[in-house]
């Protein structure tokens, strides 16, 4: 009879969330980066046009009587570092046990995320074209309404993560590291939107 | 003892245990389901994913052979009327692309390589169930609505959104797989056990996996646009008749690269086992199966890139440039894993196994499709639009069959605890072999002869070209054949096949 010891268990997995949020920041990346090649390829394909002042020739892309609020795309750009600054500030306080501030910088997250999407909503009021209006205006809908919706999953992260937070949940820094790379994810995501949706029209 | 001496509560226990045993058939039965459909066993998951895959190359291989029945007489077979032929052809190409070559390698890795990687489990296990699931219903979405005229340049307009949405979901699924499995890779070695140390199939899962991970986000953005575009507008995408121009690279090359990239980590896998020998060049090999995910790069760009010699200097340097990185490293990288493998072979003392047979042939058939796609490519030849491209899928898809049926006859200790028999496995790699030829050469010279893509009607197949459809059709018929008796021999070994270590094969 031979005499042997068990097998050790296998190794716990390591970062496990945090990996996998990263690869799927980078499929979310390659959805947004796919729908803005579409956009740039529609918007080269469209003819030309004087523009208003009549100085230049121009794309005929987005049509003339179409107001982007340039104020509130602007104020969204500068939301989005402040939502990763607070979401960093989580994986910060997580580092060093401190769960009242931890929870607190999760819970300004999820308020930052609620504001983009209220910025979102006012740059549609204020823009007030309809979907079915024209090439520019369903392509304008199609991009920023996925961009929304991965906004959206940034806040559900923030709220489970903060859920868990004021659960007592200590030892979640793989999540809360996690949901502080989606954040930058969602910063860098909307930087490329911003520049060719709202700047370059 | 007499049966009244015993206490009460022994009688009533002994009742009820008989009764339980008397429900268990039925309630087994549920049980056993409701496992099936909610389990986390990563094993379980991958027989999942495994035979609804074989199910669905059934499906295809019947699909085309009776498309090569059609067309050997239109006038007479015609059993797809007007609009029902394209859209049938798109959901052969979905099934092929979608419904065996994507999900039967996920599958496999699902199945596969935690075992490999020593883990405890797969990472996220119920991930990896739920894109099984919305895959299978994604698939099933885009069958019913397609059989409802609701497939690209349908008629039926809410169930052309079922088949956008279709799409997606699958996509969605194949997706949710991949990253169970790349995470796995990623986080749940065992300790030791280093990147550079796994074994070449679970690297080739993992290069797989990532390449799928950043291809089909891109398809899915297309289908966004389209879907708002079809819901509301339908002014930028053309409405049901545009959706096959811009979803179409999807189903065809470099797209389908992507996928066949494990079908080569099964073959760098099972050559140093059938060689009784260690890979000599294994850094090489691993780099070999890297080198095929530049395809990623084709795949995102959307288009197959063509290699056009008109023009300036500049404009053919240029061509040349784009169209080796998108065909030539892909096959460079394949052609190297293939090389290195039969030189493992040449160092060892091998034997002749099925499963080697199974998974060399599969990769030499899929190098048979890279290199016709290259063909294909050449603008000079003048191929587009011909039935030249439906030979290069075939290859690719029925190689990668191949090599599938080769990872699970390799592996069949681990997923079903028995071994299947190996020289009518053999036996079967043959008649695969001998399909998978039939079933896309024929097309190539049909190609040549300008045959039409993906339509029946409207084309004169007198003379050769209709020996060539006839071939294929017997190709089709020939794949349906190994896949039955695949299928009929793991049933047999499961039932009559001896117990066998799992460890021996992981």
């Amino acid at each position: 009879m031979t005499i042997a010891l068990p097998a050790a268990p296998a190794q716990a997995p390591r970062r496990q969330i945090l990996v996998a949020t990263a690869m799927v920041s980078a499929s979310a990346f390659m959805l947004i980066i796919g729908m803005i090649a579409m956009w740039l390829k529609f918007r080269a394909g469209a003819p030309t046009r004087d523009s208003a002042d009549g100085l230049k020739i121009i794309k005929d892309w987005m049509p003339a009587s179409v107001k982007i609020p340039e104020v509130a795309a602007n104020i969204m750009l500068t939301t989005f570092p402040f939502g990763a600054l607070m979401a960093q500030w989580a994986a910060y306080s997580a580092k060093r046990n401190d769960s009242s501030h931890r929870s607190l910088a999760l819970a300004i997250s999820f308020l930052i995320g609620l504001a983009i999407v209220n910025a979102q909503v006012a740059v549609y009021s204020q823009m007030d074209i309809g979907l079915a209006d024209g090439q520019f205006q369903t392509m304008f809908y199609a991009v920023t309404g996925t961009m929304l919706l991965l906004v959206v999953g940034g806040m559900v992260f923030s709220l489970v993560a903060f859920f868990r937070s004021v659960g007592g949940r200590d030892n979640d820094t793989d999540v809360i590291n996690a949901h502080a790379f989606y954040w930058y994810f969602l910063t860098a995501a909307f930087s490329v939107v911003w520049f060719v949706v709202y700047v370059q029209k | 003892m007499y049966l009244g001496d015993l206490p009460k509560m022994t009688n009533i226990d002994t009742h009820v245990g008989a009764s339980t045993h008397a429900q268990g058939a039925g309630s087994a039965l549920v049980v056993s389901v409701g496992q099936w459909i909610t389990s986390s066993d990563h094993k379980k998951i991958g027989r999942l994913f495994i035979g609804t895959s074989l199910l669905s190359a059934f499906l295809a291989a019947v699909l085309g052979l009776i498309f090569g029945l059609e067309r050997v007489s239109p006038a007479h077979m015609e059993i797809f009327h007007g609009d029902a032929t394209p859209q049938m052809f798109a959901l052969y190409q979905f099934a092929l692309v979608f419904g065996v070559l994507a999900p039967l390698f996920i599958g496999i890795a699902i199945a596969v390589v935690p075992t490999q990687l020593g883990a405890r489990a797969l990472a996220f296990p119920r991930v990896a169930q739920f894109g099984f699931w919305a895959w299978l219903f994604g698939a099933l979405m885009v069958d019913i609505s397609i059989i409802g005229n609701g497939g690209p340049g349908g008629g039926a307009t809410d169930l052309v959104d079922l088949y956008l949405l279709g799409v997606a979901l699958a996509a969605v699924g194949l997706l949710a797989g991949s990253l169970s499995i790349a995470t796995s890779v990623l986080t749940a070695r065992a300790p030791g056990m280093t990147l550079d140390r796994i074994p070449a199939f679970s690297w080739s899962a993992l290069v797989g996996s990532f390449a799928t991970l950043l291809s089909l986000p891109v398809m899915i953005s297309t289908i966004i646009y389209l879907y708002v575009d079809h819901t509301h507008a339908q002014l930028v995408f053309g409405g049901n008749k545009g959706i096959n121009s811009f979803l179409g690279w999807s189903l065809s090359q470099p797209m389908t690269f992507v996928f066949v990239i494990m079908a080569l980590g099964v073959l760098a896998e099972v050559a140093p086992a059938t060689a009784r020998t260690e890979q000599p060049l294994r850094p090489v090999v691993l780099a070999g199966i890297a080198i095929i995910s530049t395809a990623v790069l084709g795949a995102v760009t959307q288009t197959a890139q063509i290699l056009d010699w008109a023009g300036t200097n500049s404009d053919k340097v240029k061509s040349t440039l784009l169209h080796s990185l998108f065909n030539g490293l892909p096959l460079l990288g394949m052609l190297i894993v293939v090389l290195l493998s039969l030189l493992c072979l040449k160092m060892g003392t091998p034997r002749v196994t099925a499963s080697f047979a199974l998974s060399l042939l599969g990769a030499l058939m899929i190098i048979v499709g890279v290199l016709g796609n290259g063909l294909y490519t050449l603008k000079a030849v003048s191929l587009d639009g011909t039935v030249f491209s439906e030979g290069v899928v075939l290859y690719l898809v029925y190689g990668g069959l191949l090599s599938a049926l080769g990872a699970l006859s390799h592996w069949a200790p681990l997923l079903w605890g028995r071994a299947i028999d190996n020289t009518k496995t053999l036996g079967l790699a043959l008649i695969g072999l001998l399909g998978t030829i039939l079933a896309s050469f024929p097309l190539y010279i049909a190609g040549f002869a300008d045959q039409p893509a993906n339509i029946v009607m409207g084309f004169d197949y007198d003379g050769p070209v209709a020996l060539w459809n006839v071939l294929a059709g017997l190709g089709h018929a020939l794949i349906v054949l190994t896949v039955l008796g695949f299928v009929g021999l793991v049933i047999d070994a499961v039932r009559n096949g001896e117990s066998v270590s799992q460890e021996a094969s992981a």
